[in-house]
C-alpha cells in the first residue's frame, strides 16, 4: 500500500499561492483582452466587406485547428525574437510575456466565435429598427445589438473563463512555473509528486467546479 | 526575425535525423502516425465510455444518472495535463500492485501511449457524454412514452427508437469533439510521447531550425483538421434524417 506523505505540502503554500497569481494573471488578462479583441473580429467577420471577413475567419480558423501546445511553442519561439529585435532587454519574464501574449490571441479567436453566435441570435428587425430610428450601423449595433447580445453571452464567456483557468496549465510546456508547474517542480524535488499531483488536482477541481457552479445559478436567474 | 532574415532552409527536412531513424521527413512522419493513432484510440474508448455515460445520464431514477454526473464533472473540472500526470505518475505508485506490473512489464513507450491514450479517452469521454445526453433530450419524452407504450422495454426504447436517432443528431458536435481530441493529443508530448509537437521541438533542439520545424507540424495539424472535417461531412450527408435539422425535407 502507498504511504501518503502530505507533510511537504504546507510549507509548500507560499509558493503554490505565487503560482496561482500568476495562473490567475495570465487568466484574466486572456479573458479581458480575448474579449476586447474578440468583439472586434466578431464585428470584422460579419462584415459586409469579404476580405475584412475572410480575414476574420482565417484568423478564428487559424487558431482553432492548431493544438494550444503548438501555439504557446510558436509564441515563446516568435515573443522573444521580437522584443529583442524591438526593445532589445525585456522588463519582465519572457515567458511570462509570451504566456499573455499567446492566450490572449489564442483565446481571442475561441470567444470571438461565442460573440458572433450572440450577435446572430439578436433578432434582424432589431438592426433594421435601429436603422429606421435614424441610427448609424456603428451606433445600432453598440446600443442596441451588443447589450443585448453581451447579456445572452455571459453564462457561455464564463464557461469560457473556466476551461481557460484550466488551460493555463500548459504554460508547462514553455516552462513557465504557474500554479500547476509549481506543484510539479515541488513535488519533484521534494520526492512527493504523487501528493503535490494530487492536492494541485483538488484544488482545480473545487475552483473549477465552484465557478461553474455559480454559472449554472446565473444562468437559472437570466433566463428567468 | 534574425532566423528569418538567414531565409528558411527546407533541406533541413532530407538531413539525417539525430536519432539515426532516416532522414527529418521521416522523423515527423513517425510523430504523425503517433498523433494519429493516439487520437484514434482516444477516441474509440472517449466515444464508448461517453456513449455509456451520457445514456446513464438521461435514464429515469436518481442514483445512475447522479453517478454518471459525477463522472462528467470530475473529468470536466481537472485541467487535462494534470490528468495526464495523475494517471502517468500518480495512478501506478498508489493503486497496490499495479505499478510494479506497469512499471515492470511494460517498455517506457506502452507505459506512455497506456497513460496517454486512458487519459485522453476518459477526458473526452465526458464531453461526448453532454452531447449524446443532449442529443437524447432532444428528442423529447414523447418518443419514449411511446415506446414504453408500446410495449417495449427501457432498453429497446434506447436501442431502437432513441439512440438511432440522437446519434445521428449529435454527429456533427462528435466531430468537433473528435477534432478536439487531435489537438489535445499533442498534450501528451508532455510525458514524452513522440507526437507531432514533440518531434518538432526535437527537430527544433537538435538543428535550430525552429521556424521549419514549427511551420511543418502546424501546416500538418492544419491537413488533418481539413481532412477529418470533409470525411465528416460526407459522414453527415449519408446519414442524415429527414425532416431533422441538415436533413432532406
Amino acid at each position: 500500500m502507498y504511504e501518503f506523505d502530505w507533510s511537504s505540502i504546507p510549507g509548500a503554500l507560499p509558493f503554490l499561492w505565487h503560482g496561482m497569481v500568476r495562473t490567475l494573471q495570465i487568466t484574466g488578462v486572456a479573458i479581458v483582452v480575448g474579449i476586447v479583441l474578440g468583439t472586434v473580429i466578431a464585428l470584422l467577420r460579419l462584415s459586409k466587406n469579404w476580405i475584412l471577413s475572410n480575414l476574420a475567419a482565417l484568423y478564428v480558423n487559424g487558431f482553432r485547428s492548431i493544438p494550444l501546445v503548438m501555439v504557446l511553442l510558436w509564441f515563446y519561439l516568435l515573443v522573444p525574437q521580437l522584443i529583442s529585435s524591438l526593445i532589445g532587454r525585456p522588463a519582465m519574464d519572457i515567458r511570462l510575456l509570451s504566456a499573455f501574449v499567446a492566450f490572449a490571441l489564442f483565446e481571442a479567436s475561441y470567444y470571438a466565435e461565442i460573440i458572433r453566435a450572440g450577435i446572430q441570435s439578436v433578432s434582424t428587425g432589431q438592426i433594421s429598427a435601429g436603422l429606421a430610428l435614424g441610427m448609424t450601423r456603428g451606433l445600432t449595433m453598440r446600443l442596441i445589438i451588443l447589450p443585448q447580445a453581451f447579456r445572452r453571452m455571459v453564462p457561455l464567456l464564463l464557461t469560457q473563463a473556466i476551461i481557460l483557468f484550466q488551460d493555463t496549465s500548459l504554460v508547462y510546456v514553455i516552462g513557465l512555473a504557474e500554479f500547476f508547474g509549481v506543484a510539479y517542480n515541488t513535488g519533484n524535488r521534494d520526492g512527493t509528486l504523487v501528493e503535490m499531483l494530487l492536492f494541485a488536482g483538488a484544488v482545480y477541481f473545487v475552483i473549477s467546479f465552484g465557478a461553474s457552479m455559480l454559472v449554472r445559478t446565473l444562468q437559472g436567474k437570466l433566463a428567468s | 526575425m534574425v532566423t528569418l532574415a538567414a531565409g528558411l532552409d527546407w533541406g533541413i527536412f532530407f538531413k539525417p535525423a539525430f536519432d539515426g531513424s532516416g532522414n527529418y521527413l521521416r522523423f515527423l512522419f513517425v510523430g504523425l502516425q503517433w498523433t494519429l493513432l493516439v487520437s484514434l484510440l482516444s477516441w474509440v474508448l472517449a466515444f464508448i465510455v461517453g456513449a455509456f455515460i451520457g445514456i446513464l445520464r438521461t435514464f429515469p431514477g436518481k442514483f445512475l444518472p447522479t453517478l454518471a454526473a459525477v463522472y462528467v464533472e470530475i473529468f470536466r473540472n481537472i485541467p487535462l495535463l494534470v490528468q495526464l500526470f495523475l494517471w502517468y505518475f500518480v495512478f501506478p505508485e498508489i493503486v497496490p500492485g499495479l505499478g510494479t506490473w506497469f512499471k515492470q512489464g511494460f517498455s517506457p513507450l506502452f507505459q506512455q501511449l497506456i497513460s496517454g491514450v486512458l487519459c485522453l479517452g476518459l477526458f473526452t469521454a465526458a464531453r461526448v457524454a453532454e452531447q449524446v445526453r443532449s442529443g437524447i433530450n432532444s428528442l423529447g419524452s414523447g418518443q419514449r412514452g411511446a415506446g414504453l407504450a408500446l410495449g417495449l422495454n427501457l432498453m429497446q426504447v434506447y436501442r431502437l427508437i432513441l439512440l438511432p436517432v440522437a446519434f445521428r443528431i449529435i454527429v456533427p458536435t462528435l466531430t468537433s469533439e473528435f477534432l478536439n481530441t487531435i489537438k489535445n493529443s499533442a498534450v501528451v508530448s508532455t510525458i514524452g510521447l513522440a507526437e507531432l509537437s514533440r518531434q518538432s521541438q526535437q527537430l527544433g533542439e537538435f538543428t535550430a531550425h525552429w521556424y521549419e520545424a514549427f511551420i511543418a507540424v502546424t501546416v500538418l495539424y492544419g491537413i488533418i483538421n481539413i481532412t477529418v472535417m470533409l470525411i465528416s461531412r460526407l459522414l453527415e450527408r449519408a446519414i442524415r434524417l429527414p425532416g431533422y435539422v441538415g436533413g432532406r425535407g
